[in-house]
Formats: C-alpha cells, sequence, structure tokens
C-alpha cells in the first residue's frame, strides 16, 4: 500500500473502482472466451447426435434443417448391422487392456520400486516407440501379419493394441508406484514381506485407483483406433470405427446413418471417461510430469 | 534382548565422497537406551539404517548379542523400528498394521491377536481402535499404533528415527516422558535417533555425539554437559548453547572484551605444548554472574551471584566483562539476555571479544532492560577452553 496522497485522498474511491472494474472485465473476457471455446467444440458433436434422429432425406440440406420430425430408423439400421462389429472392438479392447496390465505393472515395478539397471534408457525406448508415426510401419505390419497367417484376425489387434498402449501404460503405472512412500516399502521389508507379499499387500492396494484409471484410458485409445484395423482386417475382425467407415457408401446419401452409427459408437467411451474423469485428467497429467 | 555394537562401520554414498559414517565404533549394553544425536549429515540416520539392514555397509561391521548381522537380511536381524513418518499401511487396520510382522512369520491367528491386544493395551490405545484404519486416527494415536508395532515383534533391539518429530510441541513432551518409561519397563535395548539435543538429554542412559559421520562423544547426558571433549560438543549439548568465543593468550589467562579470563595452570600448558596464541574460549549461560555494572573495577556484585562465588577484589585488572544489553528473552523463570560485548575501553590489549556476543541466563524477575549496560564475572572453574585448530579440549 503506497502512500495516498491528499489529492487521491479527495476521490478515494475513483482509483480503487478503476481497477476493480478492470479486474471484472477481464474475469468476464476469459469466461466468455471459455464458453464460445466450449461451445465451438460441442457443437458438432451436437450437431451429429442430432442428425442422427433425422431421415436420411432430412439430414443433407443447405440451409441446415433444425426442426423436422424425429424418427429412429437410422438407428434400428445400426443396430441390426453392428453385432459383430461391436463385438470385435469389445473383444479387441478388452483382450489388449488386460494384456497391457499384465505386463506393464511388472514393468513399471522394475522401473520404480526395484529400479534395474539402465531404467532411464528402457523409459525412454519405449516413449521412443511412440515418436513412430503408425503409417511408417504398416508396410512392415502388414508383411509380418500376412506371414504369420494373422491377416483379418482378433489376436492380431489384440497383439498391435496391447503394443501400441504399454508405452503410456508403463509411464503412468509407474508415476503412481513412485507416490508409494519409501518407508513404507522399508516397513514391509523388516516386517518380512517378500516380494510377491510386498506387491500384493502394501503396493497394490495404494496403487490401484491409479491401474484403473491406466486401464481406461487404455480403452479409450483401443477403441477409437482406426489405421490399424482398416488396414489389417476386413471381416472377421472389423471394429467399430470400421463399421463407421462402411457406412459411407459409393453412392446415395448416408449422413443420417453415418450420425447414427458414430453415436453408438462413441456411448462407451462416453460413459468409461465420464465414470474416470478425475482419475483421467490426474494420470494423464501425472504421466507427463514423471 | 542384547548389546549392539557398531566396529570400524562406513557407509560411502559415493566415490571419493566424504563418508556418511566414518568408521564408528560405539558399544550399546544390553537393556541401554542410546541415543544418536547430531546436526543433519552427521550420519546419525546413515548408522542407524546400516544396523537396520536398510543400507549396506562399505567397511567395518556390526553385531547384535555379539552375532555379526552385517550380511544378514533385515527381516532376520530381529529387530523393530519406528519411522519418522509412522509408514504405516493405509489399507490395512490397525490391528492389522500391528499384526503384519507376526503374520509374515506366519504366527497363528489367536497368538497374533493376542499379541495385537498386549501391545495396544501396553499403549494405552483403545480397544475399539483396533479396527479402524490409519487415516481415521490422530498423530499421536498414529504415532501409538507405530510403536505397537515394533513392541509386537518383541525383538532384540528397537531402532527409532525421529519418532516424535511430526507431533505438536506439547504432544512431544509428553510422547518424550512415555517413550523413556516404556523402555526401561520392557528393558529392550533402544537406538533411538534425534536431531533435539534436549530429547538426547532427558531420555537417554548414554548420548552418543556425531558429526560429520564421525562419532564426537559417547557418555551420560550429566558427562556429555559438564564434560565435552570438543568444541562441537560443547556448542551443541545444552539449550542455550555455550557461549564460544576467540581470546588471545595473554598472562594468566585469555583477554576477552578487554578484561582477562583466568585459565587454569593446566589449561596455560596444555596451550604452551601446543604453542598456541589464541584459544576458544567457552562459557556456559549460566554461568555468566551479573554484577552491578561498576564505575571501577572492583566493587562488591551485587544481583544473581550464587553463595559460593566470592566477589573477587579488583587487583588493577578488571576481570569483569563489560556489554550492553540487545535483547531479553523472557523464559518465565529465567530470562536470557543477549549482550554485546564492548569491553570496558581502558584501551589495553587488542579488540578480542569485543563487538562479539554472549548469551547469559539470569533470574527472570531483576533482569535488566535492552540498551542497560551490565557486567559479568566468570568462575575458573567454568571457562572451558578449546584450540583454534582441532577444536578439542584443552587439558580437563
Amino acid at each position: 500500500m503506497t502512500a495516498v496522497t491528499a489529492r487521491e485522498a479527495a476521490a478515494p474511491g475513483a482509483p480503487r473502482r478503476g481497477r476493480r472494474t478492470r479486474e471484472l472485465s477481464g474475469l468476464a473476457g476469459w469466461t466468455v472466451l471459455g464458453w464460445v471455446a466450449g461451445i465451438a467444440f460441442f457443437i458438432p458433436v451436437l450437431w451429429m447426435v442430432v442428425t442422427a434422429f433425422k431421415p436420411e432425406s432430412a439430414a443433407e440440406t443447405w440451409p441446415p434443417q433444425f426442426t423436422f420430425s424425429p424418427t429412429l430408423s437410422e438407428f434400428r439400421l445400426v443396430f441390426s448391422g453392428m453385432g459383430p462389429f461391436i463385438e470385435h472392438s469389445a473383444v479387441a479392447t478388452v483382450g489388449s487392456t488386460v494384456l497391457v496390465l499384465v505386463l506393464a505393472l511388472p514393468a513399471a515395478y522394475a522401473l520404480s520400486i526395484h529400479p534395474v539397471g539402465k531404467w532411464r534408457d528402457s523409459l525412454f525406448f519405449f516413449i521412443s516407440t511412440k515418436m513412430l508415426p503408425v503409417v511408417a510401419a504398416i508396410g512392415p505390419l502388414y508383411v509380418i501379419a500376412l506371414k504369420a497367417h494373422l491377416l483379418d484376425s482378433i489376436w492380431l489387434l489384440i497383439i498391435l493394441y496391447a503394443a501400441m498402449n504399454l508405452p503410456l501404460a508403463i509411464w503412468m503405472i509407474r508415476s503412481f508406484m513412485l507416490e508409494v512412500p519409501g518407508e513404507m516399502l522399508e516397513a514391509a521389508r523388516l516386517d518380512g514381506a517378500g516380494r510377491f507379499r510386498e506387491i500384493t499387500e502394501v503396493i497394490m492396494p495404494v496403487v490401484s485407483p491409479g491401474l484403473v484409471s491406466t486401464g481406461l484410458i487404455c480403452v479409450i485409445f483401443a477403441w477409437n483406433e482406426l489405421f490399424l484395423a482398416l488396414n489389417l482386417t476386413v471381416t472377421n475382425a472389423a471394429t467399430m470405427p470400421m463399421f463407421l467407415i462402411s457406412s459411407v457408401p459409393q453412392e446415395g446419401l448416408y449422413i443420417a446413418h453415418l450420425s447414427a452409427a458414430a453415436t453408438v459408437a462413441s456411448v462407451p467411451v462416453i460413459i468409461v471417461g465420464w465414470i474416470a474423469q478425475r482419475s483421467l485428467v490426474r494420470g494423464l497429467s501425472m504421466g507427463a510430469i514423471k | 534382548m542384547a548389546g549392539v555394537r557398531y566396529a570400524a562401520a562406513s557407509r560411502v554414498y559415493a566415490k571419493g565422497a566424504r563418508p556418511a559414517v566414518d568408521g564408528l565404533d560405539l558399544e550399546i549394553k544390553d537393556g541401554e537406551f542410546m541415543v544418536l544425536v547430531g546436526p543433519s549429515g552427521s550420519g546419525k540416520t546413515t548408522a542407524l539404517r546400516m544396523l537396520a539392514g536398510l543400507e549396506p555397509l562399505d567397511g567395518g561391521r556390526i553385531e547384535i548379542g555379539g552375532r555379526d548381522i552385517s550380511d544378514v537380511q533385515p527381516k532376520d536381524r530381529d529387530i523393530a523400528m519406528v519411522f519418522q513418518n509412522y509408514a504405516l499401511y493405509p489399507s490395512k487396520t490397525v490391528a492389522e498394521n500391528m499384526g503384519f510382522a507376526l503374520k509374515m512369520r506366519h504366527v497363528p491367528r489367536p497368538e497374533r491377536d493376542r499379541r495385537v491386544r498386549e501391545a495396544a493395551r501396553i499403549l494405552d490405545l483403545d480397544e475399539a481402535l483396533l479396527d479402524r484404519k490409519p487415516k481415521q486416527l490422530s498423530g499421536g494415536q498414529r504415532q501409538r499404533v507405530a510403536m505397537g508395532r515394533a513392541i509386537v515383534r518383541e525383538p532384540k533391539v528397537f531402532l527409532m528415527d525421529e519418532p516424535l518429530s511430526n507431533l505438536d510441541a506439547k504432544l512431544r513432551v509428553q510422547t518424550r516422558s512415555q517413550i523413556a518409561e516404556l523402555q526401561r519397563r520392557l528393558g529392550i535395548t533402544t537406538v533411538y535417533v534425534t536431531h533435539d539435543q534436549v530429547e538426547a538429554m532427558t531420555m537417554g542412559h548414554r548420548v552418543a555425539v556425531l558429526s560429520g559421520g564421525k562419532l564426537q562423544q559417547c557418555a551420560s547426558p550429566r558427562e556429555l554437559y559438564d564434560n565435552p571433549v570438543n568444541q562441537f560438543v560443547a556448542g551443541f549439548i545444552g539449550s542455550p548453547a555455550m557461549n564460544l568465543l576467540p581470546a588471545p593468550l595473554t598472562d594468566g589467562g585469555a583477554r576477552l572484551a578487554g578484561a582477562v579470563i583466568p585459565l587454569s595452570p593446566a589449561v596455560r600448558a596444555a596451550a604452551a605444548r601446543d604453542k598456541l596464541t589464541e584459544l576458544v574460549v567457552g562459557i556456559r549461560p549460566e554461568h555468566l554472574h551479573l554484577v552491578a555494572a561498576p564505575a571501577s573495577a572492583g566493587s562488591a556484585s551485587a544481583g544473581s551471584a550464587p553463595a559460593g562465588s566470592a566477589p573477587s577484589a579488583g587487583t588493577g585488572v578488571d576481570q569483569a566483562l563489560h556489554g550492553e544489553v540487545l535483547l531479553v528473552e523472557e523464559l518465565g523463570a529465567d530470562a536470557l539476555l543477549h549482550v554485546r560485548l564492548t569491553g570496558d575501553g581502558d584501551g589495553t590489549g587488542d579488540g578480542a571479544g569485543r563487538g562479539g556476543t554472549v548469551v547469559a541466563r539470569t533470574e527472570g524477575r531483576k533482569a535488566p532492560a535492552p540498551g542497560q549496560p551490565v557486567a559479568f564475572r566468570v568462575q575458573p572453574d567454568n571457562v572451558f577452553a578449546f584450540s583454534p585448530e582441532t577444536g578439542a579440549r584443552l587439558a580437563s
């Protein structure tokens, strides 16, 4: 607080009011900007859901129609056609996530609680695999899959999705494990807990929320994956993203059908994200920092 | 129950770096409460962890009950440790926390429950708490659960790593005496690490003072206080700390702020033997006796001079330390005076000690005010002399 001169003292309200007005208008400006950005991102999604309820004839018009008689006919078509696709997606997603967790847990343990020598190099190697665009790898992947008779096989997707998610899972689970207090592990060691007991009785209870959020992130990424599925599957392992693509025919109107399919495909991931939102943010930001 | 022995135990973290623990030789008797005390980085916690088996030895060995346990796994050493942050398992109940070690040893359930309940009784832990999780307990209760976890194991040695540092001041004082009393009752050899010298003095049978990884002195609290073996121990033990000031040697003693502090012949001989021209003089705050600030040397002393000290008539050389009060800290029964030594301006000698600050303890109700000139007398017996190079105490 600086000294107030006689002149300022005469009108004490004026400078203070000016500052406050500036603060409020600054805050209001950011709020408006936030809302604009949020709405801008949400509008396309909203439009997609609205369009899903339109008949095909009313879907792709210019100017866009806001009033229409809603119908479930497109949804009926989607539900009748998506059966095998959603089944393949579910198997690939759940299968790959289970595989990821089974592999990532010991790996994260070996990189955090009892670090092996060269753990830094290992970590960097894991992250470096994400630096390669999958487009560059698709050629060799296709040839390998062909030779191994794994093309259009759900097992191929399980393996590849697991490989895709493993680096992220290892990083995330490792960051959760680093939060286990060192003293607790020493106390367990003094109490006579061997490695197995140390993991099951001491580490797992502390880390389990982290495991859940890691699993959910892997589910989201595996469910949404398109490129590998598109190039390596045809019918026997086609996933939901493939179903969406197949909703685009060579000719004819398709927007309403596509919207309906996309809406249905989004529902599981939205539910998963909603359930896990807090731990998702924590998991993603922690994985980045550590 | 067994004794503990450190034989030239060493721990070095990085090649070529200063050892964290440097050739520690320490013998702890069976049933003794030994406190390891020292500032941060002194190696006390490392020494404790070496005993626990959480740190390997880089030299020497450690024995429990005569058996060399340097290479034995922590769980096989028959010890129990109380950690600074308690290290309780958050997902387990109090009873499960306390019984965990027994469960790892496959002790049958009824025996486990019995021992847990017994430990809870010894520690005054309400049985209702046994089914709660640690996060539902207060800090003091958690500390007792941590101790209960150690007691239940009935080990040969208790290890405690600053267990009181997370408690508030009042609880700390209370728990301090409870731990000391508990140890006396159970009679288990205890090694206790703290940085707080008050805890060390009040709890330990013997106290080992460490600095820079080396043992400075290991003795009873009284012995450490009255007979510190070097400048570090003298300045570390005792609160407020001993006043330590450099003072050049002169005839009959050392010159401090214009006055001559008398030194015993043994000290003077030791200084001459080491060819020292300057000493570090140490005087405890309670040994600086306030005298009425005299206009000239030799006036009778007043104030808080104890019955045994005879006010010495000046013989032309002023033996009182003169200064000006900077600050008065009220403690209730006592007061601590922070005094800047000014010397009496007679121009003799150099400025050694002039401008230095001392802390003196005086009676609370008769304390002078800040800014007042004061003078102190000190008995020759109460003056410690240390070598300025090595810090070792001269003569004894």
